[in-house]
């Protein structure tokens, strides 16, 4: 519009002044998305769960597994299309810094439970041929460098001992979100080694129905109720649900830190706006002799907060969605899928309003009531 | 000649707005810095505090966690036999095998799936010795034989059913609550325990998962190490009990201060950002008056002084603001899951005077990063050009 | 009827608890085409008189016409729709925006219009020419000489083809060429162009260059005829005093 030039001249007055308030707005508004997106992260979880799958587990605690011989019974659940098994294992690799998820699972009815899970054929077929092999998430090639065909060697935990693999197959997820670092081996590996202590740990199902979730998932928790290993099952939406809210109240401490960025920013932005119009008192009132009106006038010192705060929002917006597809943060790890999500913008669109009205009101009020006289006045 | 400090005072005093945003401005950065601080220390603190350095931990070798690991009926007798056990009054040796079991309560409130990985300690009469800091504070210790558990009392208030008298179901059992003990805010407190019978019965089988003691010489912890390394009867790792759970608020603990650290550094730069802009509108404001006070005979080195001194008494000032916000959160219980044992732990925020000082400094050290350059263009002021 | 009718106007300040009588029923009009310079000492309400014509203030009581519309009665908003139209102002001193060149100093009234980019930049040149600065239009206001400055005020003034300019201590910080130079450019306006001017001014020499000399000397008018006689004025009012 043809008073930007205008706004823009005012604001060139303090070169300085207004790139530091920009900056602090960007600053602002980046850490701000970022922290809303840690939230948006943890809950991305959930989403992309499918509709039809379910997890059993054991209804004292999920780190106690189940007997193997529910396998068959949970077949034959009205519903059920598939049953596959794992089980954690816990292990340390090398000096243990990098943390990733290993699994003892049933390689052929686990692979065809999580589709997501995308490895070429043949690799897929070499994997369910060697009891001793392993399939890595593309992740872990990254973080280690491991190719296929490659021996790896990891200590147990909670399965003492070292244990060798030879990795097989690298996965690709079919969405970030999935995590690309976990490492799955043959249960019968686990298993010929303990025999007396490896049961599954948790089995998952392919319902025929998603509505018939509720159903399936009362049918096997009956069932099990008064048994030795009682079940508690429910949708992977659920579970993965449950082991985000193991974070705690993270969602309200990163809200709180949140809004005390944003009011620390609009504090310095608020300064530079009244630092701005105290120097201008004179201009006003000439602006006001030659026809502006106090509306007109107003609607100016608004705009330029707005200048400043939307640029800052798009520097600092623009920065925190940026940075993840730069830095590859966020492919694996515990926040697998950072990325700054459409609704994180909208919501950091509107502080950045916020932050233009709360910051130019007072000084575009005083600009408007200030009296043209008194001011002239003053000025001659 | 030193510029006197009422001449910055009374300056201040003309633009009192712009002298209170900056300070309240540096003042949140200094907030949010203590309590994230306080947080991370809060749960370092509770874990450090679980252990002491007098007592071992024995696990399964290779193991590196309590839940990991798995120790034989057979093997605590040999363990039991050490000359390095110190003995107690009674006569017996201060050793508390256990059994450690990770079960899932419901939080309040949540759905049947938001729930909390809390820990189930089985445990001996001799448990409430070997562990220090162990006060039953309501109700009498559980009874040998019984469905009884004593609970830790972080858990209370939140969740259902753990208050004495109350009771408990889990694993399919239902539990009379008998006690209520405090470990002087270690994470024992977010446990619940119960006789070791009972839950082997229930979890798993008949052996432990780890085994504590007291030293009889507390310098003689390397040569225990050492001792039972060799052992070839049984597979244990000794480990100094406050080095152990120490090393396990590690990951979680790091994680949280390098947070810290990373929001408030950006924060401090906006906060900077604001007070060099205030810092630069007083120069150019008072800029006739610093031509006088040069062409007094004061020296631009006090010119710079005085600035860079209002600049600091500002930012300190709104240190003070900053550690008044986040004071209240001291004490504040919170709880996390802690990634290295699985479990659940409930801690307090933790402000410490050290803490408080660090945030003061913190505050100076804006203030004076901000009021640097605005400072040295007073200093540098051209005297003939600013008195006209 | 008179391009500026002001009618039995009173004013008064409140200054520091206490009351000033400026006007008791000051009657006074300008004709179009007028060129009055208004003298007096300070206090004697020169430049209230400018901002009571170009409606930056109100009567206590009275009224003040410009071109058939009553001033005093008009809404803020309104006078300033108005005075974009009506009036060009000029200061002695602070008249342009630092921030801006003489060419865009000179275009601030026209973004009050509904004109476009390009008739406003014609417009702007066409008034930088008339004031004899058509080769400073990209020049910041510091890097123009007192004279050059109150020339692109000047222009400012004009730009929106106002009824009536009115200037208050124009040469009042000028030395004597600047001050020669912005006066003789009145003359033109006056002359060629036809512009109505009120100006308020210390200056005996400015006001030499009027057609018409008023003075005040507490609200009280005096009249003194100009070279060119019979402009048109009929004056009368004045505290205490009716003729």
């Amino acid at each position: 519009m043809k008073f930007l030039p205008l706004v823009i001249a005012n604001l060139m007055r303090h070169k300085l002044r207004t790139i530091l308030t920009i900056c602090s707005v960007a600053l602002a508004l980046f850490l701000f998305a970022s922290l809303r997106t840690v939230t948006t992260t943890l809950a991305s979880g959930s989403e992309v769960s499918s509709a039809q799958r379910v997890i059993v587990q054991n209804s004292t605690a999920f780190v106690i597994p189940l007997p193997m011989s529910y396998a068959n019974r949970l077949s034959s659940v009205p519903h059920v299309q598939s049953v596959t098994w794992a089980n954690w294992f816990g292990g340390k690799y090398g000096d243990g810094k990098k943390f990733f998820a290993q699994f003892a699972v049933d390689p052929k009815t686990y692979l065809g439970m999580y589709p997501e899970y995308s490895i070429p054929e043949d690799q897929k077929q070499a994997f369910f041929k060697e009891r001793s092999s392993a399939i890595v998430g593309e992740g872990l090639v990254r973080a280690f460098g491991w190719k296929v065909g490659d021996n790896v060697t990891i200590q147990g935990t909670i399965f003492p001992g070292d244990w060798t693999f030879t990795i097989r197959g690298i996965y690709h997820p079919a969405m970030k979100e999935y995590g690309d670092d976990a490492f799955m081996f043959h249960y019968d590996y686990l298993y010929e080694k303990y025999p007396d202590r490896v049961t599954p740990g948790w089995y998952i199902l392919k319902i025929d129905d998603p509505a018939a979730a509720p159903v399936v998932m009362k049918t096997i928790d009956d069932q099990f109720r008064n048994s030795n290993a009682p079940t508690k099952t429910g949708t992977e939406k659920a579970f993965a649900a449950g082991f985000a809210s193991m974070w705690g109240n993270v969602k309200l401490l990163m809200s709180t830190i949140g809004m005390a960025v944003v009011f620390a920013i609009l504090l310095v932005t608020a300064n530079a706006m009244m630092m701005n119009q105290r120097e201008r008192t004179s201009e006003v009132a000439v602006m006001k002799t030659v026809g502006f009106s106090d509306r007109r006038v107003f609607g100016l010192i608004i705009i330029e907060a707005a200048v400043i705060s939307l640029t800052g929002a798009f520097l600092g917006l623009g920065a925190a969605t940026l940075l993840p597809i730069v830095t590859g943060f966020g492919e694996g790890g515990f926040l697998p899928g950072f990325h700054v999500t459409g609704g994180t913008l909208a919501v950091g669109a509107t502080v950045a309003l916020l932050l233009t009205v709360a910051s130019g009101i007072f000084p575009a009020w005083q600009a408007a009531k200030l009296p043209v006289v008194q001011a002239l006045r003053r000025v001659e | 000649m030193k510029i006197p400090l009422i001449y910055n005072l009374r300056s201040v005093r003309q633009r009192p707005v712009s002298t209170a945003l900056t300070a309240l401005g540096i003042g949140l950065v200094v907030a949010v810095f203590v309590a994230m601080l306080a947080l991370a220390n809060g749960f370092v603190a509770a874990l450090v505090q679980t252990g002491s350095s007098d007592n071992v931990l024995l696990l399964r070798r290779g193991a590196d966690s309590e839940m990991s690991s798995g120790i034989p009926r057979e093997a605590v007798s040999i363990i039991s036999a050490s000359p390095h056990i110190a003995v107690g009054a009674d006569g017996k040796p201060m050793i508390s095998p256990e059994t450690y079991i990770v079960i899932n309560l419901q939080r309040p409130g949540g759905d049947v799936y938001s729930v909390a990985n809390v820990v189930a300690r089985g445990v001996s009469e001799r448990a409430f010795d070997v562990r220090r800091n162990i006060k039953v504070i309501e109700g009498r210790r559980f009874a040998s034989g019984q469905s009884e558990i004593c609970v830790g009392s972080k858990l209370s208030g939140r969740f259902a059913n753990v208050e004495v008298g109350n009771v408990l179901r889990f694993a399919n059992r239902d539990w009379n609550v008998v006690c209520r003990f405090t470990a002087n805010g270690s994470s024992f407190e977010s446990e619940i325990w119960g006789e070791n019978e009972q839950f082997q019965n229930v979890f798993r089988g008949q052996g432990f998962q780890d085994v504590a003691f007291r030293l009889k010489d507390p310098a003689s912890f390397d040569e225990v190490k050492r001792t039972f390394l060799a052992d070839q009867r049984i597979q244990v790792d000794a480990h100094r009990e406050s080095e152990f759970y120490a090393s396990q608020s590690e990951l979680l603990g790091n994680i949280l201060r390098v947070l810290a650290i990373m929001i408030t550094s950006i924060m401090a730069v906006g906060a900077v950002f604001g007070a060099v802009n205030t810092m630069y509108a007083a120069v150019s404001s008072r800029t006739p008056e610093i031509a006088v006070l040069l062409t007094l005979g004061f020296h631009p080195r006090s010119v710079l002084a005085s600035f860079l001194a209002e600049s600091a008494v500002i930012a300190f000032i709104g240190g003070l603001i900053g550690c008044l916000l986040a004071l209240p959160i001291n004490g504040v219980v919170t709880s996390t899951t802690n990634w290295a044992s699985f479990s659940e732990i409930a801690f307090a925020f933790r402000v410490t005077p050290t803490l408080l000082l660090s945030g003061i400094v913190f505050a100076v050290v804006m203030g004076v990063v901000g009021g640097f350059f605005p400072a040295r263009r007073a200093s540098k002021l051209p005297v003939i050009q600013a008195l006209r | 009827m008179a391009l500026v009718e002001i009618r039995d106007v009173y004013k008064s300040f409140k200054r520091e608890a206490q009351t000033v009588d400026v006007y008791a029923g000051l009657t006074i009009d300008f004709e179009e085409g007028s060129y009055t310079a208004l003298m007096g000492p300070s206090g004697s309400g020169k430049s209230t008189l400018l901002n009571l014509v170009a409606g930056l203030d109100k009567p206590t009581s009275g009224s003040v016409r410009v071109a058939g519309a009553e001033v005093s009665k008009m809404t803020a908003s309104q006078l300033a729709d108005w005075r974009s139209r009506t009036i060009g102002f000029v200061f002695q001193s602070y008249n342009l925006l630092p921030v801006l060149t003489a060419q865009q100093n000179v275009e601030l009234p026209l973004l009050l219009t509904n004109l476009n980019k390009r008739d406003r930049i014609e417009r702007t040149a066409i008034a930088l020419g008339v004031v004899g600065l058509a080769d400073r239009v990209d020049h910041y206001p510091r890097q123009l000489s007192g004279g050059q400055e109150q020339r692109v005020a000047i222009a400012r003034a004009i730009v929106a083809d106002p009824t009536l300019i009115l200037l208050d201590e124009p040469t009042g910080q000028l030395d004597a060429k600047s001050s020669e130079e912005v006066l003789e450019l009145l003359r033109r306006l006056n002359e060629e162009f036809h512009k109505t001017i009120m100006i308020v001014t210390h200056d005996a020499k400015a006001a030499e260059h009027a057609k018409t000399v008023l003075h005040l000397e507490k609200g009280v008018l005096l009249e003194r005829e100009g070279v060119k006689a019979g402009n048109g004025i009929g004056a009368s009012g004045g505290v205490g005093a009716t003729r």
